[in-house]
Order: structure tokens, then sequence, then C-alpha cells
């Protein structure tokens, strides 16, 4: 008779009943699927990716469908810090899934400034830093891709916030365990990734880009096995537990980053196409350790075979 | 507002046209709480590629509580939604979005062109039910009769007064459906609806802020959730820097909400 598997994981403080995030961005903030997602299931919420200000955004198109994936460049539109902790954040209050607020800035200064407002909001569980955005007095460099930046911006958050801190590492450098390195040194409870590569697309009948940005972010199953290798690569360089991120649309998916060595993972654009693929995801896990006679989740983070 | 994620089965398909079909879809739950102008999101096959829903907006929901979309087989989502065999089941969320607010004068004037026709019949049907002494107008283009003829007459049959334009002249008026709207004489009592392309409702919704006719319009944008969760819809406010989204705070908005350009 096989035994209900315990799913339970951590990062950092984090304790969550098990694995399964959604991505920012992907699931505004969780009150947008309230009437087709059990919530309460969740491991986390992230949710939408907050600035000091709010932001409107870029102007449309800001989004195209490529094959197996999408561009985006929705341009970090938010309602930002004080409105999210106003209008946003009681309905999260009240669903018993960890909230996990996701925070972009143009300065090492900004990102200190919502930390330590977030400090005194309890409701908020961890935060998870959007380093892929570029800063604005370093010539537009992304923090994301110069390692000293990244372990800047790092123990300005680390200084200002004493729960969970989760660092959302881009994809689009050349070596991507340094940045993880460097996080890691500047104090982070765990990292995460990837956020979307940067991508194009042209509408070859008008000749003009299909973003009004030109380019865009692009995620879905078709960036799933840069990711996972990207999962992998960081899992054996840092001691910090990894988030795996990047095309997870299924159960089957998720596991391969676990045993990949993510900790846990976050499902981002799978939510627009099925938006029950976050609780499909949990039972999967779940019928897959029964079938195997595994008790818990932790027997197969990392526990890929070579 | 709840939506439902719900597997439909066609229940029947039909064509309406050269590439135009109408299938109508088992969901009760959908149907039962959808407003006219509302939308539904359809995975129009299982798998990645297509990866995303396509958005279609409720064409009508029958007596028995079907839910009916129309649509023009013209990209790769479509092509394969066109492909569909009655018995097969899709996967459909909904119903989302803003629809149509009432009318606040008893004269109403529908302006649909192409396949944004197709929510102006739950509409239609709508107010006749409603009970309220009104009359109705549809005017209706197309770029032909092929395409227009079996959409014109079944919105006939629900008892309204029909107008054709169809840009070859092979049915009613030869030109743009926008020049019927000069028949509404100078009577300013005309509540107006437009769908269709963006260069229709932008030239009705002209003409009526002009003239001093509420007019409301529902618009059609790329979008990759239809749960306000993407942001992708984004169409330029009349108020201030911001924007829209048109799955949330429309797809119907009122015509002076929208930065035209």
């Amino acid at each position: 008779m096989a035994v209900i598997p315990d799913l339970r994981v951590r990062i950092g403080a984090l304790a969550m009943a098990n694995p399964v995030m959604t991505a920012s961005g992907t699931f505004g903030y969780g009150e947008e699927f309230a009437s087709l997602v059990n919530l309460a299931r969740l491991g986390a919420i992230v949710v939408k990716g907050i600035s000091l200000e709010p932001r409107a955004g870029n102007p449309p198109p800001r989004v195209a469908e490529t094959a197996c994936g999408m561009l985006n460049a929705i341009g970090l539109e938010n309602v930002g810090l004080e409105r999210f902790i106003a209008e946003k954040l009681p309905f999260l209050k009240g669903i018993h899934a960890p909230v996990v607020v996701n925070i972009l800035g143009d300065s090492i200064d900004d990102y200190q400034r919502l930390a330590s407002r977030l400090q005194m909001v309890p409701e908020v569980a961890a935060i998870e830093v959007n380093i892929s955005c570029p800063n604005v007095k370093h010539g537009g460099v992304a923090f994301g891709t110069d390692p000293a930046m990244a372990r800047a911006v790092t123990e300005a958050v680390r200084a200002a916030f004493d729960r969970t801190v989760l660092v959302k590492l881009s994809p689009n450098v050349t070596e991507i365990t340094e940045i993880a390195l460097a996080v890691e040194a500047g104090g982070a409870d765990a990292v995460s990734l990837i956020n979307t590569l940067l991508g194009m697309a042209i509408d070859i009948r008008t000749r003009r880009p299909r973003l009004a940005n030109i380019v865009g972010g692009l995620s879905g199953p078709a960036v799933k096995p840069v990711a996972l290798r990207m999962v992998w690569q960081v899992a054996r360089a840092v001691r910090i537990p990894v988030v795996g991120i990047g095309g997870i649309a299924t159960a089957e998916d998720a596991i391969e980053f676990l045993l990949a060595g993510a900790t846990a993972v976050q499902v981002g654009t799978a939510n627009f196409v099925n938006p029950r693929a976050t609780e499909e995801i949990i039972d999967g896990i779940a019928a897959y350790l029964q079938a195997g006679n595994m008790a818990s989740v932790q027997e197969i983070i990392g526990g890929l075979r070579s | 507002m709840a939506a439902y994620q719900k597997t439909a089965t066609v229940s029947r398909r039909e064509t309406l046209g050269e590439d135009i079909f109408r299938l109508t879809l088992q969901a009760p739950e959908i149907a039962r709480h959808a407003q006219p102008g509302q939308f539904v999101m359809v995975k129009t096959v299982a798998g990645s590629d297509p990866l995303l829903r396509r958005p279609f907006s409720i064409h009508q929901i029958t007596d028995d509580d079907q839910v009916q979309i129309l649509f023009k087989a013209l990209g790769k989502g479509t092509r394969l939604l066109a492909g569909v065999a009655v018995g097969q089941s899709l996967d459909v969320v909904g119903p989302l979005g803003r629809g149509f607010s009432p009318p606040a004068t008893s004269h109403v004037c529908l302006v649909g062109g192409g396949m944004g026709i197709a929510p102006l019949f739950f509409w239609a049907s709508h107010l006749l039910r409603s009970g309220r002494p009104m009359e109705i107008l549809a005017l209706l283009g197309a770029r032909t009769r092929e395409e227009l003829a079996s959409l014109a007459s079944d919105m006939a049959q629900l008892g309204l007064s029909v107008r054709s334009a169809t840009d070859d002249g092979s049915l009613g008026h030869h030109g743009l459906v926008v020049d019927l709207l000069a028949d509404l004489g100078p009577e300013p009592g005309w509540s107006v609806y437009a769908c269709g392309p963006y260069p229709m409702m932008h030239a009705v919704a002209r003409q009526c802020m002009a003239s001093g006719r509420p007019c409301q319009v529902s618009l059609e944008t790329m979008m990759a959730c239809g749960l306000a969760a993407c942001l992708g819809c984004a169409v330029p406010s009349k108020a201030g820097a911001g924007y829209l989204h048109v799955c949330k705070e429309g797809p119907v908005f009122a015509a002076e909400d929208v930065a035209w350009p």
C-alpha cells in the first residue's frame, strides 16, 4: 500500500508544502486565477514584479507567438509598491500559500528601498529579485549580466530584508554560474533561473518587428532544454537551493528540473496555456513518487544519474 | 467574476462561407454565466504548436446552453480549429472580460465588419429578449456576398432590420459599412455598438463622438492568456499615459475611453 509522498521542500526559511511555485509575470497577483486554480495548494505564489512607482509598460504589440513559445516585451507594467500592498496583498493574505514578491528597479537604491518596505509587511514570505533590469546609473547594463553588480544588488536586498531572498538570474550571459556564485556570495538564500531568453520575430509581410519593442523575452516549451542545462550547471556550482524555471508545462518537465538539481520549480507561460498546470504538476509529481515507491520528493532532487 | 476551464465537446460544425465556420460547444457552465460581449479562450490543438489559446468572442448562446464561436480560418490556430470534427472536444476557458453595457436610448444600431459580426448575435438576442421596446438596426459589412450572405440572413431571422455592405458590391451597398451610418439621419437617440476591423471601429467611433451618440466598441488584440496575467493585450488609454487591457477592462470599451490614432 503506497503512502502519500512527502512533497515538502525548503528554500532558505521558506517552507513550502510542495515544490511548485508560479513564475512572476504569469500569474498576476493571484486573484486573476482564483476561480480556475485552488491557490491554497500552491507551494508558493510569486507575484508580478513590483517597482517603487507604478509603470505603464511598453506600447503594443507586446506579445508574439513563436514556435512552441512566445515573445513578450510587456515593459514591467505594474501597480507599484504601495498600491500592491494596499490593493493586492489583502487578497493574497487569505489564500494560505506563501507569497513571494518579485521586485525590480533601476538602481541599487531602488532595490534596497523595495526590500526595506517589504520587510515591514509580515505577509511577504520571501523576495525574488529580478536582476534582468538595466542599471540606469551604469549605462543601462543589466544587473544580472555583471557579477559585481549582481552581487551588489543582492547585498543591498539582503541587508534590508531578513526573510528569504531569491535572486532570479538572466540567461542572457556567457557564464551563468559566475553570476550564481556572485549572488550566493552576496547573501542570497536561493537562485531561481531562467528568466526569458532575449529574442525577436519579424512579420515578413510588413517587414516590421512583431513587437513594438523590437526584441523581447522568449518563454514556453521552446526554452526548456536551455533552462534545464543552466539549472544543472548552477546546481553543481552553488551550495544554496536552486529554483528551476523555463518551459515547465507538465509534471515530467518539473521532475527533469528536480533531477537536474532544482529544489523547487516555477511554472510560467504554461499558466496562460493551461490555467490548471500548477495543480496538475503537483499531482503528477506525487504520482511519480508513488509509482516509484519513494516517500519524499527529496529522493529525486539532484538525483540525475550519469 | 467566475471563469471556468472546461473540456467542451463540439456538437455542431457549420460552414457559413469560404473558410468561415461556426462551432457549437457543450460548455454549460460557461454558457450560463456568459454575458454578451464576453469572450472565451480556446486551445485549438493539444500540445505546444501553436502554443497559445485563441480568443473568440461569444457568438451566441443557444437555447440549450451551448456556446457558439464564429471564425474565419486564416492562421495556423484557426485552420486547425476549422478541422475539428463533431464529437471531438476542445479545452475552453471563459467567460472572460467585460461585455456590452445596456443602451441608454431606445434606438440601437449594431455595426459589424467581417468576423466582428460574431458577438453582435448574442447581444441582439439579449436585447430582443429583454422585452424593452426598442428599434434595433444591424449594419453588416464584409468583403463579398460569399462572406456575408448567410450571416446577414441569420441576423435578419433574429427579427431585426439588417442592411448590408460589401467591398465588391455583390451584396447590399457597394462600399464600407460605415457609409450606412448616414442612414440613421440626424436623430441623436441611437446607441451604437461596433465590432470589426480596427479602421472600421475607428471610423464608427469618430462619427459617433462627433454626433454625440453613445458608442461602444469591441476590440481585438494579440492576447496570450485572456486572464489579465500576461498584460500583453494593451491598448492606449485616452486617460493619461497608461494602457487599457482588452481582456480585463474590455473587450468592450466606450469609444471615448480609447486613445484612437
